[in-house]
């Protein structure tokens, strides 16, 4: 069973000239099958998190261990950790000039599964995957990302989701800017992909909103570069109700 | 691409569009068109046409230092049934019709040129096999003028292959008849070391189309001045370019459209990729529509891919307008470059990184390789592309 382990992670950042910490020892474990949620204010350092756990070399890792299936993902180049298993949807996807979406896709694809899709069964593949998400098949013929709405963006990614089928699921805050239908719309996605069993998914997110489409097993609250707070679904209840006040008072650096 | 260009160091976009002004396309150069070399100084790198391109590297050719050699560039023109293949002397009527020399290179070659190449295409004739140029250098220094001359409603492609090692300097004449349509691709695939300038003067009849495709991979420097101007109303221009600039190489394409005739249309689009230390791509789109010019519908663009730190682009679109009754007139010029959240990106995706890049570049020229309408072309320049992404990549 694919499980994710992140102990005492330590990361920085170059800003201005300085080096800044911002996150101070992360400690999580994802399995096979399980859904996580991370919920903490801005600043928390939520999105470095995500960002680490994929290689974005903005990041640099100064302490702690990320291991997938016993396999060191630290020491994996940005592709390989996709290869390995590990997918991260964008809160903000680039957009890459003169790739239409359909090439990216297998591409992709091909990369991932380490041979090319069979023509036929991958034109329905995309296809089917398209439909389920409300998504024009004029879409496929878009440059990736070009001139795509935050709701297409955010689609777009989770078809990836769905296509690329991975162990583990990182979602940065894929809920925001989302209105209500597109909202139900990508986390119906995200559903179908968990209801598989075989991909744990760490949801990164700023409001409990999403939470009503997307259960968790657990709740972590973020502050300050850390997990200060775990427990169950009901630890989303009680951060609707009482906002990350209490977290942030005093205790966070940001 | 993005409108709102993400320009790299190094790189500089410049435009500008002059209504009703003082003619600065023409006031701009140094000396008046003229068949003799010695109507033109030596250039000294200032000068407004010579600013960018490397004197030094030239080897010789715009001081009058380069002489020919016997076998510098070898000549083979393979045409279908029906055309005219001739090599005629100096003193030959149809020579320099097209177009004066504008700058001191382009008369130097005129000036020095031996025997000179005319391939025609007689009247009303459609060829459905194209007439293949090749010119390859053996190491030579040479000087050469080559005519390509369509008669009424004749078709036909061309391709100019230059491959090898060459210092030359040349002028192409193509002229059109009335209603002829003429596509030429000019490829120019050197080796490393060659050195090439040439000027392409087209002289577009009544109605006639012209298509021209420039795509320059290869050469130390490769710089070409392309050449419009219309014989009479209703007359196309399309003026494709297409360079891929590796490390340490110049290319520099130099465009003048000259709306002289009421009625014609001209579009132009050039693309280009850049990746290694010191490459260096200059494109100087100029636009002139001259008061007579009615009618006149142009667009000229020019977009480039920075792919690597170090290289550097310098592109000046510039258009002039002398009358206000024209359907449109337009540029835009560009330098994007492949940054490192594309490839985060596709990276993210499981893409190993030489293929995120190669999806990138295959991307950006992709469009203008389908408007080529010439199918091994298409795919040969595909195929090169690869090449060329495949030598940086390792």
């Amino acid at each position: 069973m694919a499980t994710l382990e992140i102990r005492d992670l330590h990361v920085t950042v170059e800003a201005d000239n300085a080096t800044k910490e911002i996150l101070k020892g992360v400690d999580l474990t994802v399995k096979q099958g399980e859904t996580h949620a991370i919920m903490g204010p801005n600043g928390s350092g939520k999105s470095t998190l995500a960002y680490s756990l994929a290689g974005h070399p903005k990041y640099t890792i100064t302490g702690g261990t990320v291991t997938l299936d016993g396999e060191d993902v630290l020491e994996m180049s940005v592709d390989e950790r996709a290869r390995a298993g590990l997918f991260l949807a964008m809160q903000y996807p680039v957009e890459v000039p003169g790739v239409s979406v359909s090439n990216f896709l297998r591409t992709s694809a091909t990369a991932i599964r380490g041979e090319a899709p069979k023509l036929r069964t991958w034109v329905k593949e995309v296809k089917e995957a398209m439909e389920r998400l409300n998504m024009d098949p004029s879409f496929a013929e878009r440059n990736v990302n070009e001139g795509f709405s935050g709701g297409e963006k955010k689609r777009h990614e989770i078809l990836q989701l769905e296509l690329l089928k991975p162990k583990v699921a990182i979602l940065d805050e894929t809920d925001s800017g989302l209105d209500v239908d597109a909202l139900r719309i990508v986390s119906e996605g995200v559903n179908r992909v968990r209801e598989s069993g075989e991909v744990g998914t760490l949801l990164i997110t700023h409001y409990t909103r999403i939470l009503r489409y997307i259960k968790p097993d657990h709740v972590h609250v973020f502050a300050g570069g850390k997990i200060v707070e775990s427990g169950g679904a009901e630890l989303a209840d009680k951060l609707e109700n009482e906002g990350y006040e209490a977290y942030t008072k005093g205790g966070a650096s940001e | 691409m993005a409108e709102a260009p993400n320009i790299p160091v190094g790189s500089t976009t410049a435009g500008s569009i002059a209504v009703a002004a003082e003619s600065t396309v023409v006031s701009r150069m140094s000396a008046s068109p003229s068949f003799d070399v010695t109507d033109f100084p030596v250039p000294h790198g200032r000068e407004e046409e010579w600013r960018f391109t490397p004197l030094e590297r030239l080897r010789g050719l715009h001081d009058g230092t380069a002489t020919a050699t016997g076998e510098g560039v070898k000549v083979d023109v393979q045409a279908p049934e029906g055309v005219t293949v001739e090599t005629v002397g100096r003193d030959d009527a149809r020579l320099g019709k097209a177009g004066t020399p504008v700058d001191r290179v382009a008369a130097q070659a005129y000036s020095a040129f031996g025997k000179a190449s005319v391939v025609t295409v007689p009247k009303e004739t459609v060829l459905t096999e194209p007439i293949r140029i090749a010119v390859h250098g053996e190491g030579g220094t040479a000087y050469g003028h080559q005519v390509v001359e369509l008669g009424a409603f004749a078709e036909a492609v061309v391709v100019i292959d230059h491959t090898g090692d060459a210092v030359l300097a040349a002028n192409v004449d193509y002229l059109l008849g009335d209603g002829a349509k003429l596509t030429v691709v000019s490829v120019q695939d050197w080796d490393d070391k060659a050195v090439h300038v040439a000027q392409h003067n087209a002289l577009i009849g009544r109605d006639a189309s012209f298509k021209s495709v420039v795509v320059t991979f290869g050469g130390d420097v490769v710089r070409l001045h392309p050449r419009v101007e219309y014989a009479g109303p209703g007359g196309e221009a399309e003026l494709f370019g297409l360079y891929f600039t590796d490390s340490g190489q110049h290319q520099e394409h130099r465009l003048l459209v000259t709306h002289n005739t009421p009625h014609c249309k001209s579009n132009v689009v050039y693309k280009g990729a850049l990746q290694g230390e010191l490459a260096h791509a200059v494109w100087i789109g100029d636009v002139l529509i001259e008061a007579a010019a009615e009618g006149t519908d142009t667009y000229e663009m020019n977009r480039n891919l920075v792919l690597t730190d170090g290289a550097r682009v310098d592109s000046v679109p510039n258009l002039e307008i002398e009358t206000g009754e024209i359907v449109g007139a337009g540029h835009a010029s560009a330098t994007g470059r492949f940054d490192d959240e594309q490839l985060f990106y596709l990276m993210a995706r499981g893409i190993p990184e030489h293929e995120a890049r190669r999806l990138v570049v295959r991307g950006f020229f992709a469009e203008l390789v389908q408007q080529i309408g010439v199918t091994d072309i298409e795919e040969r320049l595909l195929a090169k592309i690869e090449q060329e992404l495949e030598a940086s990549v390792a």
